[in-house]
């Protein structure tokens, strides 16, 4: 265990070492030195990945928050303070990305006061904003228990039934709107990925994964901290799964049937290649071992279909905002050093900061009394009766 | 009242004035080195292609409902009643979101820059406002580059067509291209070969995202509804089970199941 964290402390000191060095080339000499991106191809994987993935594999949290506090699902309960952490920390990084990304990084708050309510940016900028508020008032409760701060929690705990309802708003407001970004190119983005349904696919999409993700970390929760989520939820998520992934699968293809691709599909080239690699990836190999009891019911065939998910739909991702738009370009992006510094920092930035939270937070509290939901219902029942009386 | 240019490939001799008069105004530097360069670039808004002797310009087409302005989260870029699609560098936050969203690959960037700015053609909108014609136009020696109202204009580009049929292409490029726009084509060679491309949509490009956005307004309130009904009826199910549960034994069902804590 000691051997094993060292070397995983040293990966990681080298990442952020180099990330320290690509911030310098960054801010000193500007986005031409630091990345690969020209007028050409004016977006890479500081928004194909850490945005667009960023935000999609941080959907967990109002997946999560939905399924316990709206569909009360109590059997989900135990894991929604590591989602909501999550997802957390996922809004806080995509915003670091953003930082980095934008070509004035101190003008990002302008969308507050300048106001263009014809550009999906400027919804998914307002979206996320909030959302970003509304998940640090979801995940307050867990600070304010930790150092028993009673008066708030009880503020923060009232407000619950609508912060959450407000934060599955947002989400699927924004999840979506990540696609919409793409629809005002129909004659940029390869037929593979443009289609007038991409906002309804980002949104399925961004529940697949939240789901995924949540049985991801179970597993590496398990593994690191010796705190892992109970095999019978994971299975009901791996269900879920199935259930949302083909649906996911029959609308795409549909949409690609009825758009007439299909015949484009089996034609070699760059796209196509990529195209399958996300499919595969993304829906026939984990559908095919979701169909499998054997496999569906047991914590390693359910972690292996997770990853799968997980790498499938970031295939998907960077296929819609890269390899999608490369051939209207006209050219190959490839990112810098520099671009993956960044990125590879700011993913393992988030495993520390996960990792810390996990450690000095009650986010498994085996002892389950403190969650946020439970003492609500039990004030208001006993309120309840007690206005009967 | 919309202003607009109209170009005449055919009427062009390739003298570049147009770009040295671009450079002027827009204080661009213009030395040979430039003058070399068949690009748009962030320090050369507009460029005359040559290709086997026959011309094209290239610039900001200042479209009638222009992407980049469209999904600019900040309005800092803006089309003005008078035909030119303006820039306020000050409001930009460098999202390059015009850039990816513009259909004819217009808007550049200062990539070397710590403050960068996007940089593209905004038809002159100073002297456009003060009745002016565009720098371009004004110094055109041949009447090639041509300025004045967008109908005017466009009755007089089919006039052309229709005068001499074997001279031109038959298609004025940008009369309806992503639902028009402000700078006009005319050109005896196919379009496709200067990169223009012909199969764009006539469309204005920013239908195809306000028809998603227009919704949202709509879903707000309906999805808060829907979701605080979904919460009370799940949770009334739930206060009615839990009832049941205690009376489980009992074989009628409890009229008041909220006051089971008693
Ligand atoms: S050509 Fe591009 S940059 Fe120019 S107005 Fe149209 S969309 Fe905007
Ligand atoms: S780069 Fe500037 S002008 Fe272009 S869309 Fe973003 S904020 Fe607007
Ligand atoms: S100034 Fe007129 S003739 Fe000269 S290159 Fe420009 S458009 Fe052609």
């Amino acid at each position: 265990m000691k051997i094993k964290l060292t070397f995983w402390k040293l990966v990681f000191f080298f990442i952020m070492a180099s990330a320290v060095y690509a911030t310098y080339v960054r801010f000193a000499k500007g986005l031409g030195p630091s990345t690969n991106l020209s007028d050409q191809f004016p977006w890479g994987i500081w928004i194909g990945f850490d945005v667009l993935c960023g935000v999609m594999l941080a959907a967990g949290g109002f997946t999560l928050t939905a399924a316990v506090h709206i569909l009360n699902i109590k059997r989900l309960h135990p894991i929604v303070r590591p989602t909501v952490l999550t997802a957390f920390l996922g809004y806080l990084l995509v915003c670091v990305a953003l930082m980095f990304d934008l070509g004035k990084p101190y003008n990002i708050w302008h969308p507050l006061i300048m106001r263009n309510p014809h550009s999906v940016m400027f919804e998914v900028a307002y979206c996320v904003m909030l959302y970003t508020a509304v998940l640090a008032l979801e995940f307050s409760p867990i600070v304010l228990e930790r150092f028993n701060l009673h008066k708030p929690l009880k503020v923060v705990r009232a407000a619950l039934i609508p912060l959450v309802i407000c934060g599955v708003i947002l989400s699927t407001l924004h999840q979506s709107s990540l696609g919409t970004l793409y629809l005002i190119m129909p004659e940029k983005l390869h037929p593979f990925w443009y289609t007038p349904l991409l906002p309804v696919f980002f949104f399925l999409s961004a529940i697949a994964v939240g789901l995924a993700m949540t049985i991801f970390e179970s597993s590496m929760s398990s593994k690191h901290f010796g705190q892992q989520l109970e095999l019978p939820i994971i299975q009901e998520l791996g269900r879920v799964l199935l259930v949302v992934l083909a649906v996911y699968g029959i609308l795409r293809f549909e949409d690609l049937l009825h758009r007439g691709v299909l015949k484009l599909l089996f034609q070699p080239g760059y796209e196509t290649y990529l195209f399958w690699l996300e499919l595969v990836l993304a829906l026939i190999l984990p559908l095919i071992l979701l169909t499998q009891k054997r496999i569906r019911t047991t914590a390693g065939g359910l972690y292996v279909i997770a990853v799968l998910v997980v790498l499938g739909f970031i295939t998907n991702r960077l296929n819609v905002s890269i390899t999608g738009l490369e051939s209207s370009a006209g050219m190959r992006y490839i990112p810098k050093w520099t671009e993956l510094a960044i990125t590879a920092a700011i993913i393992a930035g988030g495993f520390a900061l996960f990792g810390l939270a996990t450690k000095y937070l009650p986010i498994f509290s085996t002892a389950e009394q403190p969650t946020l939901e439970e003492p609500e219902t039990a004030v208001s029942a006993g309120s309840l009766s007690y206005d009967g009386d | 009242m919309s202003k607009a240019l109209l170009y005449d490939a055919t009427l062009c001799i390739d003298c570049k004035q147009c770009e040295a008069a671009c450079a002027e105004k827009n204080k661009l530097r213009y030395d040979d080195a430039v003058v070399a360069e068949d690009r748009q670039s962030e320090h050369k808004f507009t460029v005359v292609l040559n290709k086997n002797d026959k011309y094209m310009r290239r610039l900001c087409m200042n479209c009638a409902e222009p992407a980049c302005a469209s999904v600019c989260p900040v309005a800092a870029l803006r089309k003005t009643p008078a035909g030119p699609v303006i820039y306020e560098a000050s409001r930009c936050m460098g999202c390059r979101y015009c850039m990816v969203a513009c259909p004819f690959g217009v808007p550049k960037y200062e990539w070397n820059k710590l403050a960068p700015r996007v940089q593209k053609c905004t038809m002159c909108s100073d002297r456009v406002e003060a009745g002016e014609p565009t720098a371009c136009a004004a110094i055109c020696p041949t009447g090639a580059t041509k300025f004045g109202e967008r109908d005017e204009l466009i009755l007089e580009a089919q006039q052309r067509l229709r005068n001499d049929p074997g001279k031109y292409v038959n298609h004025i490029y940008g009369l309806n291209e992503v639902g028009g726009t402000s700078v006009l084509l005319l050109s005896s060679v196919p379009f496709e070969e200067f990169g223009y491309r012909t199969d764009l949509t006539r469309d204005p490009l920013p239908l195809f995202t306000y028809r998603v956005l227009s919704r949202i307004p709509d879903f707000i309130p309906l999805g808060g509804v829907v979701l605080g009904g979904v919460w009370w009826i799940t949770h009334r199910r739930e206060e009615v089970a839990a009832a049941e549960g205690e009376t489980a034994n009992k074989v009628f069902y409890p009229r008041n199941p909220d006051r089971r804590t008693k």
